[in-house]
């Protein structure tokens, strides 16, 4: 695809504080110089990346590599220390409506007294606004949300009485409810039963057939090139983004994973496994 | 026992301000953060002392100013050393409410000397000389900590009523409160807030030990009868007042078998809301350690955890 032009750091212009005319609205999310430090201490450096529109975007790295830091800057959820990402055009503040964001499971107290219907119901929140209680008929959405992930009969079941994959399918339903164009996934795989995974690369799927575009944080390097069509290679830095086919090279992931052995062998693995 | 239209007064304090502080003590032991509520409840002493050497009165709306003051800066210099000092926030509220606190009790010693302000009740409060204190209020003299407490009780109920969508959402999920426009952070001082008025108000009649029992106690016990929030604050409210008015009937009467002449209402409150919380721990539908023990007898351990299951919706 257009990879190249989008994607080499020399078309842009240091550092530009304005989104550039040449880009094309419709570009789900474009980051352009973008720098995180936590205690002074980088955490990513200098992003580039435009995801484009309708794929199934991976992002794989090592584990501190920035990924989960990645989603939040997106989503204001930390300071950015320079740069800035825009969705389709605008910043994050002007363009909430568009995006939806699956956290990490662990992000949250699943012994919170509420049920599973409940929690989906958030994801309708935004278009409420403030003091307005959820309507009948956004509780129905919540409930189609809920059956579109296969678990409506658990709708009024407290959240620590369900397992990890019906937990994640919460999430999933959640987002759903925000009826987003662009999804920022933080490792929705992680820990989930394999009926589960099934159920959530079809909605990916599914998502992405409607022209959605999703953002998946992602662990498991066997199964990166069958989920995802589009890849982005972190760690720290954008080591490689573009097509799955192009970016996911042993040369790439050893830039990655680095002096990490244990985990080239299992990329070695994984690449001898899948063909490119 | 001798019940007089005073001991009634000093039941409907003690149920005003335990119900008052039930409410936002639930969406602290919610957020994990049932120790700032000790924090808040200690720190708002030396905003009440400034307050009060400032105006020179006890006059309600400037003691709950400094407060209100107070507690807000509590949080935030527990949020400003937790970021910058690298520690943790347990730690960090260690440092920033003992601090307050002694400010407080020096400021208060310096100010003993012409006014009715005692460090000792501070502590533990005088619930059985509030109805003393009183005011006119439509032909009725009714105790000023009971009008100050049924306020503070009717704001938590109006805030919690307006926002609990929001609150609920921002307990939970704060990430997701912030990328959907609910800034958790408003709300999280929102709620410090409301504890710190709270425990002002309730301050007088208990004092600031036993205000974290009427923060964290109820809420506690609520939250082992029920996996539903609306429910929680519910059985909250109703462990709170039941706690206020054994309490003050267990003032009444236990001593008399020990052989005393009388305890303190307030305490006696804060051990009647702990042995609630007991009984809740023992005989809970969901946890409870008894009615396990008698389930696990019955079933067998496969049917117990489907049958909390159903239980639980």
């Amino acid at each position: 695809m257009h990879s190249e032009s989008l994607n080499t750091q020399s078309t842009f212009p240091a550092r530009n504080t304005e989104p550039r005319p040449e880009h094309p609205p419709e570009i789900p999310l474009a980051i352009h110089d973008l720098t995180v430090a936590y205690h002074r201490k980088p955490v990513l450096w200098d992003i580039e990346l435009n995801i484009p529109e309708g794929k199934l975007v991976g992002i794989v790295g090592p584990n501190g590599a920035g990924k989960s830091t990645l989603l939040k800057a997106c989503l204001d959820l930390v300071p950015l220390t320079s740069g800035w990402a825009h969705i389709y055009g605008k910043p994050y503040r002007k363009n909430r409506h568009r995006v939806a964001y699956v956290p990490q499971r662990e992000s949250v107290d699943w012994d919170f007294p509420v049920n599973a219907l409940d929690v989906v119901a958030m994801g309708a929140y935004r278009r409420l606004g403030w003091f307005r209680r959820v309507s009948k008929s956004e509780t129905e959405r919540a409930m189609d949300a809920l059956e579109q992930v296969g678990i409506g009969h658990l709708a009024l079941r407290q959240i620590s009485q369900l397992s990890g994959g019906q937990q994640q399918r919460v999430f999933l339903a959640r987002a759903l409810m925000q009826d987003a164009d662009l999804y920022l996934m933080d490792e929705p795989f992680a820990a989930v039963d394999a009926a589960t995974e099934e159920a959530i690369v079809e909605l990916l799927r599914k998502l992405s057939d409607r022209g959605k575009t999703c953002l998946v944080v992602h662990h498991d390097l066997a199964t990166v090139t069958t989920y995802f069509d589009w890849l982005v290679l972190i760690n720290m830095r954008v080591v490689a983004d573009g097509p799955s086919g192009e970016t996911f090279t042993r040369e790439n992931l050893q830039k990655t994973y680095g002096g990490k052995l244990n985990l080239l062998e299992k990329a070695a693995e994984a690449l001898r496994s899948t063909p490119l | 026992m001798n019940w007089t239209g005073f001991d009634t007064w000093i039941v409907v304090i003690g149920a005003l301000c335990a119900a008052a502080c039930a409410l936002p003590g639930c969406f602290l032991v919610l957020r994990k953060m049932s120790m700032m509520g000790d924090a808040i409840s200690h720190a708002v002493l030396p905003g009440l002392a400034i307050a009060f050497l400032i105006t020179g009165t006890r006059a309600s709306v400037a003691m709950f100013l400094g407060a209100a003051i107070a507690g807000v800066l509590t949080a935030l210099f527990t949020q400003w050393i937790t970021r910058f000092g690298n520690v943790d926030r347990g730690a960090a509220m260690g440092i920033v409410f003992t601090t307050l606190f002694a400010i407080g009790l020096l400021l208060i010693r310096q100010a003993a000397d012409h006014v009715d302000l005692d460090p000792g009740c501070v502590l533990y409060g005088a619930i059985e000389l509030t109805p003393l204190d009183t005011i006119a209020l439509g032909g009725f003299d009714i105790p000023r900590a009971a009008l100050v407490n049924g306020i503070v009780l009717l704001l938590n109920l109006v805030i919690i009523g307006l926002l609990y969508k929001e609150l609920k959402l921002s307990s939970f999920d704060p990430d997701l409160a912030d990328t959907l426009g609910y800034s958790s952070e408003f709300l999280h001082y929102l709620l410090m807030t409301m504890v710190a008025v709270t425990t002002v108000a309730a301050f007088e009649s208990v004092g600031s030990i036993i205000v974290i029992a009427m923060l964290i106690v109820p809420p506690a016990t609520a939250l082992l009868l029920t996996h539903d929030l609306f429910k929680m604050l519910i059985i909250a409210v109703v462990a709170a007042v039941l706690a206020a008015v054994t309490g003050h009937l267990g003032a009444l009467v236990v001593p008399g078998w020990l052989g005393f002449e009388s305890t303190t209402t307030s305490g006696m409150i804060a051990l009647a809301a702990g042995l609630i919380f007991t009984l809740a721990w023992l005989f809970s539908p969901y946890e409870g350690i008894l009615t396990r023990r008698f389930r696990e007898g019955v079933r067998e351990p496969d049917s117990l955890s489907a049958n909390t299951n159903t239980k639980a919706s």
